[in-house]
């Protein structure tokens, strides 16, 4: 007889072990080839070292408080879904006020003009991205132009990203989001439940050499996006001259989203 | 050996299917809540964690805390705990199946966790997690199913098994200090924020673990009249949960002073809403406090020696212990930790019905682990060809 029950088991064991080990080396000594993303990218896209945007609040609240122009094309370019429940809510752009933005700046003295308005809130974008640290599958992971990039496909829903965002940008679809959907747009991927999602900063624009979309859509002009490396950038320019703020700097996590005071 | 599950009085089996309901019923639970998403819980874009990975939690400390029968056996070669060895091993696989359940039964893409062996990310703590859990599982089969055949063929123990049982002394360590920098590493939040997480995990577990082993194998001596230890062999087990369980609570008492007295808000935000109420919230309170009025009343009735003694107060205290580290590690410490959030608001979480469903098949399935385990460990220790 060739081999008997026992051992064809062991042999098995061994196999699968082997198989699974050998997988998990490779990716350890000689990472992916391709990195996710790559496929899409145009030789007019744009370049940078890190992203960043920089909000005039003066500008936009000046423009009025309830303007939700930025807001709604987002949602409308990347069908994210409109839940009822705001405990499932999914948001990638939106607005909360100062106190509740700048917890480590609850200054109950600021003055009337900042006091108890609304600040423009996103994922930040983080230099030193504690999501991306946590995540144990790279589904999250920084790209060389600094976007925080997320691979939905390989997201497998551990929430571990949620628990370590300090400014709470981070969406679990906890139920699934397409018969959310308000207003389907084909050329942007709708997302399944049980994964994580955030702002993008439009990655697909810009692969394509194009600004993104809360950029293009502020009437007034109030997003200004550019290289944080580069010191010529308009974000640079703007950022000599003015005095800006940014999120829980204390925690090191190198936001790259700046309000202009 | 595997016969000896198929081999039992009517008992045994109105158990065992009283067993197989509830793991059915949370199992269907569980197939509704893959048809229709993690929302069918309480859980929400601000509390993102509950009760599962909070019992997780409270699991691996289970399933670390058989360290304190190994370690009087194998390092001081105590025997009075000759016997309790295995019995401690096989709660503790019991504890790890469950812990490992707890986690799959949370993630919201559960056929892709072999991600995480396909992409290793050695960045991430949950990657330790994945190979000290299921090394510890391993560990745990091997010394306790060979030590199981040994015990039934009435000889000793292979002597290969002893350096892989010593490997499991500082392998428990590292199940439960992994298990708290999954959470003390987060910048995000302040309550988890503490080096003491790891050694007050400890701590807890410590005491939780054999409290819990001692209810159950009084349990055991009831239905089965075995006991692999005598009355000297619990007390010392009483004696382990008493000094951890101080030592818990010590940690516990460093915390507020360390929030308190440096005044900081943000450190004061989840302690306050977990033991107070914080501007008109306080779902978490009396869980809480019930939690810590269990801890100090297992404590006082340890600390009398003659209180210990008796066999009705031993249970209740190690009740009380066990509740203790069931409401805290098993509930509040998680929840509490997203609260208030990042933006200094507050959104409760309150368990489901069908969410509540799932966490008790996965007690069933440990139970009825550690009921055919502990069927066979009896049979091997009793009808034995031991001499």
């Amino acid at each position: 007889m060739g081999v008997s029950r026992r051992e064809f088991l062991k042999l098995a064991g061994l196999t699968a072990a082997l198989g699974l080990g050998t997988g998990t080396a490779f990716e350890l000594l000689a990472p992916g080839q391709v990195e996710a993303g790559e496929y899409l990218r145009s030789e007019n896209a744009l370049k940078a070292k890190q992203w960043a945007l920089v909000f005039d609040v003066k500008k936009c609240l000046e423009h009025g408080e309830d303007c939700r122009i930025c807001i709604d094309a987002c949602i409308n370019e990347h069908n994210i879904p409109q839940f009822d429940n705001p405990l499932h809510e999914i948001k990638w752009i939106w607005k909360d006020l100062y106190r509740h933005a700048f917890t480590d700046m609850d200054n109950e003295y600021v003055n009337d003009f900042y006091k108890d308005k609304p600040f423009v809130l996103l994922c930040n974008h983080c230099g030193e991205p504690p999501c991306v640290r946590v995540c144990p599958t790279q589904a999250t992971f920084k790209r060389p132009d600094g976007i925080v990039m997320q691979d939905l496909h390989r997201c497998i829903g551990c929430r571990f990203c949620m628990a370590a965002c300090p400014y709470g940008s981070r969406n679990f679809n906890w139920l699934d989001p397409r018969p959310h959907i308000v207003h389907y747009n084909p050329k942007y991927p709708t997302r399944r439940r049980g994964v994580v999602e955030k702002c993008i900063f439009c990655n697909e624009k810009i692969d394509l050499g194009l600004r993104p979309v809360c950029v293009d859509a502020c009437p007034v002009g109030a997003i200004i996006f550019g290289d944080l490396y580069d010191p010529n950038s308009p974000v640079r320019q703007v950022l000599r001259k003015r005095f800006s703020i940014r999120r829980k700097l204390e925690l090191g996590t190198k936001p790259s989203m700046f309000y202009l005071i | 050996m595997l016969e000896k599950i198929l081999q039992g009085d009517r008992r045994y089996w109105i158990w065992v299917s009283f067993l197989l309901v509830v793991i059915g019923i949370g199992f269907a639970c569980y197939v509704y809540q893959c048809y229709t998403g993690l929302g069918i819980t309480g859980m929400s874009r601000e509390t993102s964690w509950g009760l599962y990975i909070a019992q997780f939690t409270l699991m691996v400390g289970i399933a670390a805390s058989g360290l304190m029968v190994v370690i009087p056996k194998l390092l001081h070669h105590y025997k009075k705990f000759i016997d309790l060895v295995m019995f401690g091993e096989f709660m503790a696989i019991a504890a790890v199946v469950m812990a490992l359940l707890f986690v799959i039964i949370d993630v919201g893409q559960p056929m892709r966790l072999f991600n995480m062996v396909l992409h290793p990310t050695p960045h991430s703590m949950l990657f330790y997690d994945m190979i000290v859990l299921n090394g510890y599982l391993l560990i745990n089969i091997i010394v306790g199913y060979n030590t199981m055949i040994a015990d039934w063929k009435g000889v000793p123990p292979p002597r290969w098994i002893i350096p892989v049982a010593y490997l499991g002394v500082p392998w428990a360590v590292a199940i439960h200090t992994v298990t708290a920098f999954l959470y003390c590493g987060l910048p995000a939040r302040h309550l988890w924020h503490s080096a003491l997480m790891a050694p007050k995990f400890l701590a807890g577990a410590f005491c939780s673990g054999p409290a819990l082993l001692m209810l159950i194998l009084f349990m055991v001596e009831k239905v089965t009249g075995y006991a692999p230890t005598d009355d000297e062999g619990y007390q010392t087990l009483a004696k382990i949960v008493l000094y951890a369980a101080i030592i818990d609570l010590f940690f516990i008492f460093c915390e507020f002073f360390t929030a308190f007295y440096s005044n900081i808000p943000d450190e004061k935000a989840p302690l306050i809403y977990m033991f107070f109420g914080l501007h008109g919230y306080h779902r978490l309170m009396p869980l809480m406090r019930t939690s810590l009025f269990c801890g100090v009343l297992g404590i006082i009735l340890l600390l009398v020696p003659s209180w210990r003694r008796n066999r009705v107060l031993l249970s209740i205290a190690c009740f009380a212990i066990f509740m203790w580290m069931w409401l805290e590690k098993g509930f509040g410490l998680v929840i509490g930790g997203f609260i208030p959030d990042p933006f200094g608001r507050i959104t409760q979480y309150t368990p489901t019905l069908p969410e509540c469903a799932i966490v008790l098949g996965v007690w069933a399935i440990g139970a009825l682990i550690i009921t055919f385990l502990y069927k066979m460990g009896i049979a091997a220790k009793r009808d034995g060809q031991r001499m």
